[in-house]
């Protein structure tokens, strides 16, 4: 499959990023760059044991993708039934769908100060956000996906005498399983970033907690040592959710 | 189900319904004493607060440095976003090699990366006009990079076959083309725009509506802090509409060309 695609732009890719590290590093060394403001790529790799020794690394992950998940899990719960009623019911539907899709653009991560007065400086705050967050996706992509069963699938199962039970469960859950496992996987990840994006801004834990934490001691080296941390998580996030995606709508 | 006439009353008196019940709920919630005190104020006290607050040229002075912060930032994000995406759609080797690296950071919060903005361009608006330029360019770079893909290569190859420059390709083939990509990185990355400075003043600044926001929950105003939050909040859905409106429109006036 790999083989198929070509190496090349992998290796070149690999290649920039090696290249883009030693252009900085040269530049941090003749002074063109002040190395308060941008690490030396040596001072980050000899920063990374030890900000994996000292820092509890393990914990901020499982704090972070624990708030996460808990946050996806209360959003699937209450946000697939919501996307169906808004397809059971017409007037549901045309009255929400348009306030929940308007709700996707605005910037609701603001609102995170009013979770914090609710809740305290606790993970609940987090798992709030992204629940919020999260659930937007996940209720328009099943009654988007809902409406796109094909209503002949639907007659003939009513002309077979199915109960509007069998129907949801053999005719109309089947069709939609692609676009609520969509809705699913960008629910994790707006949940994942806004879980990240308060623990930083909060300093309640968690590896968004460790990026602010390095900036405040201004250990530059190992702040930036967090970040790639932190990068390569997410990135890494994106591509298993999206082959999760992939396998499960598929089967 | 489907099928069934809807009544066309409905959905106004359904939204109109949800609204006043939702208020009645925070009322509710504000003088049973469920929360602690304070922590959900009567709305009364709210709008007060935001009548107050809109006629105080203190709260325009935050007002004015927030859209100066965001609107800077979003041209310089959206703009170089778009010489990136085109540079890199030219070339399908470039774009492969640099898609894994893209997709990565903008799948990333982009607020981590304020403790480098503020160590690059200083704890003033320098640092959130870069926040906000760093959110915004994603949205538009992999829209415009996309939108390449789309562009017939028998177009381009017309161009170049009847001599045309780079500069002419780009303007008369590549960029008409663009302009829905363009539209969709523009509408995403305003959304952005506004979430990255906002969160960057509410982090760290000494002025601007994150900053002013955050003020009063240090402060335990929170009656205060609400007013601001909903003035903010309705600023954000109005220049998203706004952007929206601008989208449609120029999708409307290419249509017929």
């Amino acid at each position: 499959m790999f083989a198929s695609r070509g190496a090349g732009p992998v290796i070149a890719g690999l290649a920039a990023v090696a290249a883009f590290a030693i252009l900085l590093e040269t530049a941090i060394s003749v002074g063109l760059i002040g190395g308060f403001v941008v690490a030396p790529p040596t001072a980050i790799a000899a920063a990374l044991p030890k900000f994996f020794a000292e820092e509890a690394v393990g914990r901020a992950f499982l704090l972070t993708f624990g708030s996460t998940f808990a946050a996806a899990a209360l959003a699937a719960l209450i946000g697939i039934p919501v996307g169906y009623a808004l397809y059971r019911c017409q007037l549901l539907g045309r009255a929400y769908e348009n306030w929940i899709g308007a709700m996707f653009s605005a910037p609701l991560i603001l609102l995170y100060p009013m979770f914090l007065v609710v809740f305290g400086r606790t993970p609940a705050v987090c798992i709030a956000m992204g629940f919020l967050v999260g659930i937007i996706p996940v209720i328009l992509k099943t009654r988007e996906g809902l409406l796109a069963a094909r209503p002949v699938l639907i007659d003939v199962a009513r002309s077979f005498g199915a109960s509007e039970r069998e129907i949801l469960r053999k005719v109309l859950l089947p069709a939609a399983r692609p676009p609520i496992f969509t809705g699913l996987r960008l629910c994790l990840i707006y949940a994942m970033i806004n879980v990240v994006g308060i623990e930083f801004l909060a300093n309640l834990g968690g590896l968004g907690f460790l990026v602010g934490e390095m900036f405040d001691r201004y250990d530059i080296p190992a702040m930036y040592a967090a970040l790639i941390c932190l990068i390569l998580t997410s990135a890494l996030f994106y591509t298993l959710t999206g082959r999760a995606e992939r396998w499960l709508g598929a089967r | 189900m489907a099928g069934r006439a809807l009544n066309p009353a409905g959905v106004p008196a359904l939204r109109i319904a949800t609204l006043v019940g939702l208020w009645a709920a925070w009322e509710a919630a504000a003088r049973t004493g469920l929360f602690y005190e304070g922590v959900v104020p009567s709305s009364l006290l709210v709008l007060q607060s935001m009548a107050r607050h809109v006629v105080d040229p203190v709260f325009y002075s935050h007002a004015w440095r927030s859209i100066y912060e965001i609107g800077l930032g979003f041209a310089l994000g959206t703009g170089i976003g778009m010489v990136g995406g085109i540079a890199l759609g030219a070339h399908a080797f470039s774009n492969k090699a640099a898609a894994p690296y893209i997709h990565g950071l903008a799948s990333t919060p982009k607020i981590v990366f304020l403790p480098i903005l503020m160590l690059l361009f200083g704890a003033g608006p320098g640092s959130k006009i870069g926040m906000g330029a760093f959110s915004a360019f994603f949205p538009m770079v992999i829209a415009i990079a996309a939108g390449m893909g789309e562009i017939n290569p028998v177009h381009v190859r017309v161009a170049r076959s009847f001599n045309a420059s780079t500069w002419q390709i780009v303007r008369k083939v590549y960029l008409p083309s663009l302009v829905e990509p363009a539209i969709t990185g523009m509408r995403l990355g305003l959304g952005v725009a506004i979430i990255g400075v906002l969160l960057a003043e509410i982090k760290f600044s000494d002025r601007g509506l994150g900053h002013l926001a955050i003020q009063h929950y240090n402060f335990f105003r929170v009656a205060d802090m609400y007013a601001v939050l909903l003035l903010t909040f309705s600023l954000a859905v109005l220049a998203n509409g706004l952007m929206s409106r601008v989208g449609t429109a120029l999708v409307r006036r290419k249509a017929p060309a």
